[in-house]
Parts: C-alpha cells; structure tokens; sequence
C-alpha cells in the first residue's frame, strides 16, 4: 500500500484499480492470529465470514457428507453440487473447511483438540446438543482457558422458547421486523425483508460481542461464554416498532416502502416515467430546501403544472419553517405538503436514475430503488473498489464478489480465499494439530 | 462485575441511530462515551433530540424518547466549536480518546479543523470511523441519504416485496441499525487491530457498501450465472429459494390483520403439517393429499395453490394457539408478533431482560431496547438515560481535563459550552 493510502481513503481510488498481485501482498487483517472454529450452520455462518474476512483463521467443521447449506441454490451453472452452492461461496469466504463427525469419540476428541488451539468457538447447535457430547463451553474452557465460545442460537440458550423450531422467516415474524414491513393494503400478508436477514442481525450481534470479548481478554487474560439470541436481536432492530411501544404503548402500522406509522403517511414510494421507483426520501424541511426544489422544478419546465408552487416560494422565503407546527399552522402545512407533491410530481416525468441524481444535485436526499446488480455496476460502489475478485483454481477462473463492509486501512478486510470443497482442508489441519 | 470495555474512552459526535447505535453498544459495555454537542443549536444536528414519541406531554431536546433509546448509558457534554477556546478543550479530549466516531456528512469533522490528520497530530494511535450513507471516497460521496435510501440504494428494499408489485422495503432504518452495527465492528476491529501493531487508523464506513454486502448471493447469482435480481416475478421475499421451501410465508390467522409465520424445511415437515391439517374438523382437506405437493419441486412449482389452500386452513385458527400446534406437531412456525405481543407478553423476551428500564434525568424511568447478546463474565448494563443537552460537561471537564466548576462556569459564561 503506498503510504498516502495508508492514511488517506482517497487513495483507495487509485488502489481498487492494482492488480491481484500487489494485493495478495497486503498486510494481514485485523484479526490475524485469531483462530476461530466454526461449527457449520446456516444461523452463524455469516458471522464467521465477517471474522474470516478480517484475518482470522476459521475452522469450519462440517458433519461428514456436508452441511445443508452446500445445497442451497443458485448453483454455479443451475447445477447442484456440494461445491457449486453460490450461497455457501457467499458465506464462507476465507474460511478453511474440515469434515468431524461428533458422532463418533474421534470426531469429538479431534474438536476438543481443536478447541484447545482456538481463540474462538463460534456455533449455533441445538441448546443441550453440545452439553451432551462433552462440548460446550464449560467442557472447552477447561482446555483452553481464555477460550471465547459464542453461541447464536433462535432464541438464546436458556429461554422458556429455546427449543422451538426456527427458520429465519419464523424468527423474523416471532421478533416484529414482519409486523412492520408490508404495504398500505393490509390484505396482503406483511412482508419478510429480502432472505436471511433474521440470521444475519444475530450474527453482527454475535461479531460484535466476540470483538468486545476479545478486547476484554486482553486486559483480564479471561474468555467467556456469549449467548447471542437472533429472536432478541429481531425485537432491538425495529427502530420505532419498539420505543414507540415501549414509552407510548403505539403500535406502527406497515406502510408501502416507508416507516410504518401509527396513522397513514403521504407515501414515499414514486414509480418515475421509466417504471421504475425511487423512494423520495426526507421531504424538504429548510428554506433553502424549497428553494433548490423550486429551482428544479422550474428547469424541468414544471413549474405551470404545478399550481402549489407558490408555497415552495414561500418555504423558500421564510426565515426558518417550524416542523412542530405541521397540522396546526395552515401556511407551514401546505409548504411541507407543496414540497412532498412536488417530489411526487418530478418523479413522474424523469427516469429513477435522473431523480436519484437530479435530486442529489439539488441537495435533496432521494434514493432510487437499484437492484443489487445495478448497484454493484454504479460508478460509485466501483470506485470504492466494491467489486472484487475471487480466484477459484479449481476452474482456473475468478469470479466477481461483493467487497467490504467497511473501509479500513489498516489490517483491512479482504477474501483470501474462496469458500472451501468439502473436506478441503481436514488433513491439512488435523497434520498442523499433530505438529 | 467486571466491565468489557471500561478501559476506553470514545469521543463521540455521532447521532441520530445509524451512528448512535454503534456508541450504545460501548457504552453498555462500559466504555466512557463522551457524546459532543452543539449548545448554540441545541443539539438538534441530532434529530431524534426532540422528535416523538415522548413520555408525557414535555417537549425539547431533552423529551425525544427515540433519542433516549439510542444514547443511554453515555455522557453528554456541549462544545461551541465556533470559539478557539472549545477547540483547544477537544483537542486536549481528543489526546485522551481511544477513538473519535461521526455520522455527519462527509467533510464536517475536517472543516472543524479536526480531520484525520489533524487528529493523529494529537493523539498518534488514534481510531477515527467515521459513517455517513455512500462513504468518503466515490462519485455519490458529497450526497445524503438517511435509511430508506440507503435501503433503496444497495439493493435490500428492492429485494423485499410480494410478486408483480412494487417493492415493499423495510418499514424501519433497517440499515440505520445495521449501519450502526457495522460501525461499532469497525470501531472493535481497529481496537484490535491496534492492540496488536500499535497503529491507529481512519475507518470509512459507508452504509450502502454494507447494505450491498448483505445481498450477496443474489450478487453472486449475477456476476457467476448471469442472472440479474430484476426480473419478472421478483420480489418474492416471502417465499424461499436460498434454500428452497414449501410452503414458505406468512399467512392469515383469525382476526383482523393477524398472521402466522409458517416454514417447512423438508419433505418430513410438510407431511407433519399435511396431517395436522388433515385431521383437523376443516371443511375441505382432502387438498392436503394432492400428488402434486407430495415433493419439494411439486410444492415449489404449485406454490400459490399451496399457498392458498394453506392460508384457508389457517385462517380459522388464532395465531399464537395455531403456532404452538405446529410446533408441537414438528413444523417452524411462529405468529407474526405485534410490538405489544412481542414486548409485554413474550416469555422469552422478559427473561432475557430485553427491555431494561433506564433513570432519565428529567424523564424519569423510561423502558428501552436492551442488548440480545449476553456475555457470561461482563454482561452489558443499561440504567442511565440518554444524556440531556450539556449534562455531563462539568463532570466530564473535571473527570478528564482535571477542570473546577468555577473554570466551567466561567467556560459557560463565555458561550464557550
């Protein structure tokens, strides 16, 4: 890295455009000498990428035969195959994988050694499973004291629910973020968030409390047992869902593509001439808001369609515009509504993407509705080096893979490696334990 | 016991939730967060100070519950940057932080004349993350964005939605949450990272690029198949293909606007639902029985039949009695929770403790969002309120730069907190 890059993340620019090689030599990631073990599951398997993207050696330990997230499609090709699962390459980059089978007392032995050279344990079994075969944290700690163990389970080790059966639909519906997503017609069903977010909240939760027990243990030398529930997660990530409740006994009501709310709202959502939708964000609230809009409007030539825009005039020419007051003062509410109708109005004669950036240089905040290959191809997300390659020698090839999270500069996050086969690396880390 | 964090100190500017999420958590883990704010505005960079709901009939940028929610357990403090003298205040703060955290747009921080560089000069090791919707660096860089556009941005609104309509999105800042999120493992991350090496760093965190990391196996079904998100009959986020089941959704229960959530993951699963249908005093269930549904690729393939059928079975039942039924049967299903179903009246939330009352200085006790991780030797703790504008800034200037109170008030008379 060029020393201008390592303090400045404009030089990431220039960066994103160098080559494989002088990329492989960068620095280890943050979390390098953490070794991590993994036991597969769809409900962690995304905090163990977070950790294994960040430098960490992660173990992942799959029951003989796979685990059943290899048979999640897409496939490569359309074709099944236990190596060919885009779901799995998505969800255990940088990790090495072996096959135990905890059946069996050499499958269990082989964890506890394993184990024994772990900073980590990251799993989500069934609560008791590990208990049962010797496993669990009070098991582990005992071989490695120090040992961080952490599990993400539906809902939390200890609870009255703890042993229902969840699927990330259920966990979201159980834990509110269903409630409030859906559309203003409340005879369709709400809607769960696009796939396995209930799975993911519970793994950043998870990741993060493993950073703050890492931390923690280099000031007290101790590890510690970490109980992440995805249920509890659900419940603390609905924003207004909950306080609302919680210190006014509201309940939001879900709302076509905008906050859900106690009573309807204007909505936010604009179909643009193309057929495409924009959400038309935060409705203009300042003078100098009305006026660039009004601004807009006029270079669109939209001005005389728009009888109301005598209001953005005056929102325009007003010293400051007092929120509180919409719905009491007559003149304050007919400037924020003017501004909203005036969005919606726009929006109907452009494309999304001339809204989104019309409306930018306006200095409004709007977004349009990509699609996430749409964003992924935008001259933005390329510029941060979001795309990245990933080379898989088994085809001789390499693919293109969503980037990092976060931007850092220092022991940066980076995929060393693709998802691993089936059993790739059994004999190579079962060899270094002997050692 | 013992604090996860105690041993750090965070000067903190963010707000509102995407970057005040991320400082709750290590508050609550026992970091010293130094929240500072702008007395000649009150504050009110941070929206949520004075926006509802709120406890009783007070107003002001003391009364914003939301604001509580997000900001409990830290210390408040007021900084008129405008005079030289508060600037030297937060250098000499800065020289005693373990990291500087901002949501503002990009640039503020710098124009302040407190950028990377200028922060580094004060305290070397120092973590700067800062946080705003398209990041520091890229075309898109200087526009704002609050989370519903970061949400229709990087993918994850239109992702979500019933087939052949608009998409639904999220009903909430999902990604004002999981942005925050992201920045408090940013913030953690180059925690260790300097344990490690000694190095300080800045970190730029752009929600959207988290946003579009969440939705990679759909990326990856473009850039190694060929096959875009945008396509005729999605979204369909109720129903599932990574992996594939049937049925999959959400479907009505007795009552208006009561559903149940409803999940079979194999063949064994839906043959438990299909006789517990089956059995039951339903009118029609020889449905149940069609040769079509009796594999995973008949299901999928007659899913809004099945979808249908299901829905007029269930729809006789209440939801949490049905629910429980089909759990005791072997079959996923949870009934979709109201916040008052889900807050008051959830066994597994209250013994988790995940709603902690707080003490707010002029709010009383207010319940709040706890934290859905335990952590067996240094569990997080949630007591104080969100700080109220300038709270702590003779406790803070006292506690860290060694200040009297006679040297405050003469600060305050001088507009200079």
């Amino acid at each position: 890295m060029s020393a201008a890059n390592a303090t400045n993340p404009q030089g990431r620019e220039a960066d994103a455009q160098r080559g494989e090689a002088e990329r492989s030599s960068i620095e280890p990631g943050a979390l390098h000498g953490i070794r991590v073990i993994e036991l597969a599951s769809e409900k962690c398997a995304w905090a163990g990428k977070l950790l294994a993207d960040m430098g960490a050696d992660v173990i992942l330990v799959e029951p003989p035969g796979g685990d059943a997230a290899r048979n999640y499609g897409p496939f490569l090709g359309d074709e099944p195959g236990a190596d060919r699962s885009l779901y799995w390459w998505h969800h255990h980059t940088s990790k090495r994988g072996i096959v135990l089978d905890l059946a069996t007392e050499p499958g269990r032995t082989a964890l506890r050694k394993l184990a024994a050279s772990a900073d980590v344990v990251l799993e989500s079994e069934a609560p008791g499973a590990l208990a049962a075969g010797g496993l669990d944290y009070a098991d582990l700690a005992r071989l490695k004291p120090g040992l961080i163990h952490c599990a993400i389970t539906p809902f939390g080790r200890s609870g009255p629910r703890k042993d229902e059966l969840a699927t990330d639909l259920t966990v979201l519906a159980a834990g509110g973020p269903a409630w409030m997503n859906g559309y203003d017609d409340h005879s369709l069903p709400p809607v769960r968030g696009l796939g396995n977010q209930g799975w993911a909240v519970g793994c950043h939760y998870g990741v993060m409390s493993i950073l703050t027990a890492i931390l923690y243990r280099a000031v007290s030398g101790e590890g510690q047992f970490i109980d992440v529930s995805s249920h509890a997660a659900a419940n603390v990530t609905t924003e207004a869902g909950s306080y609302c409740w919680l210190v006014a006994k509201q309940t939001m009501q879900r709302l076509t593509g905008r906050h859900a709310s106690q009573t309807p709202t204007l909505g936010s959502q604009m179909k643009c001439a193309d057929g495409r939708y924009v959400n038309t964000g935060v409705p203009p609230r300042k003078p100098a808001e009305f006026a660039s809009l009004l601004g807009w409007l006029r270079s669109l030539g939209l001005e005389a369609k728009f009888p109301e825009a005598v209001f953005l005039q005056l929102g325009a020419e007003r010293a400051s515009i007092d929120l509180s007051k919409i719905g009491q003062d007559d003149e304050i509410t007919a400037i924020f509504g003017a501004g909203r109708e005036a969005m919606n109005l726009i929006a109907s004669r452009v494309t999304a993407y001339e809204f989104f950036t019309g409306a930018q240089r306006a200095g409004l905040a709007v977004g349009v509705i990509f699609s996430p290959e749409e964003a992924y191809e935008d001259p933005h997300f390329k510029a941060r080096g979001f795309q990245v390659e990933v080379h898989h020698p088994e085809f001789g090839r390499s693919f293109r893979y969503p980037g990092a999270p976060y931007a850092m500069q220092k022991g940066a996050w980076r995929i060393s490696r693709r998802a691993p086969r089936l059993g790739e690396h059994t004999e190579e880390v079962l060899r270094e334990l002997a050692e | 016991m013992p604090t996860a964090l105690g041993h750090l100190r965070i000067c903190d500017f963010t707000g509102q939730l995407a970057g005040a999420g991320a400082t709750k958590w290590l508050a609550a883990f026992g970091a010293e967060v130094i929240r500072i704010e702008d007395p000649v505005t009150h504050g009110l960079w941070d929206i949520l100070r004075p926006m509802p709901p709120f406890v009783d009939e007070r107003r002001g940028p003391d009364f914003g519950a939301g604001f509580n929610n997000h900001n409990v357990e830290k210390l408040g403090i007021t900084l008129n940057l405008r005079t030289e003298r508060a600037r030297e205040i937060l250098a000499e703060i800065v020289k005693r932080s373990d990291v500087v955290s901002e949501n503002f747009a990009k640039g503020v921080l710098e124009r302040w004349g407190f950028g990377y560089e200028q922060l580094k000069q004060l305290k070397p090791d120092i973590i700067y993350v800062s946080n705003c919707g398209f990041g520091q660096v890229g075309p898109y860089s200087d526009w704002k964005t609050w989370g519903p556009i970061v949400q229709a941005i990087s993918g994850v609104t239109h992702l979500s939605g019933h087939p052949g309509r608009e998409p639904a999105g999220w009903g909430y800042s999902y990604m004002d949450h999981t942005g925050g999120m992201y920045m408090a493992m940013a913030i953690l991350l180059a925690l260790v990272h300097r344990q490690r090496t000694g190095e300080g760093q800045w970190v730029d965190m752009s929600c959207t690029d988290a946003g579009l990391s969440l939705t990679g196996t759909a990326l990856l079904d473009y850039t190694v198949n060929g096959r875009p998100s945008r396509r005729e009959g999605s979204p369909d986020s109720n129903h599932s293909a990574s992996p594939e089941m049937a049925p999959h959704g959400i479907y009505p229960s007795r009552g208006e606007d009561e559903w149940i959530g409803i999940a079979c993951r194999n063949d064994g699963e839906w043959q438990k639902l299909a006789a517990k249908i089956g059995a039951s005093e339903s009118a029609n269930s020889d449905w149940v029985r069609d040769v079509r549904f009796a594999s995973l690729a008949g299901r999928i393939a007659g899913q809004d039949a099945l979808d249908a059928q299901l829905a007029s079975f269930t729809r006789a039942h209440e939801k949490f009695a049905l629910a429980r039924e089909l759990q005791a049967a072997g079959v996923p299903a949870a009934a979709v929770a109201r916040p008052q179903e889900r807050i008051d009246q959830d066994e597994n939330t209250a013994a988790w403790g995940l709603w902690p009352t707080v003490t707010h200085s002029k709010m009383g006790r207010v319940r709040v969002d706890g934290l859905p991780a335990h952590l067996s030797k240094t569990d997080w703790k949630i007591e104080r309120g969100g700080p109220c504008l300038g709270e702590h800034t003779e406790l803070v200037l006292n506690r860290v730069l060694g200040m009297s109170a006679d040297d405050v008030a003469k600060l305050r008379a001088e507009g200079v907190v």
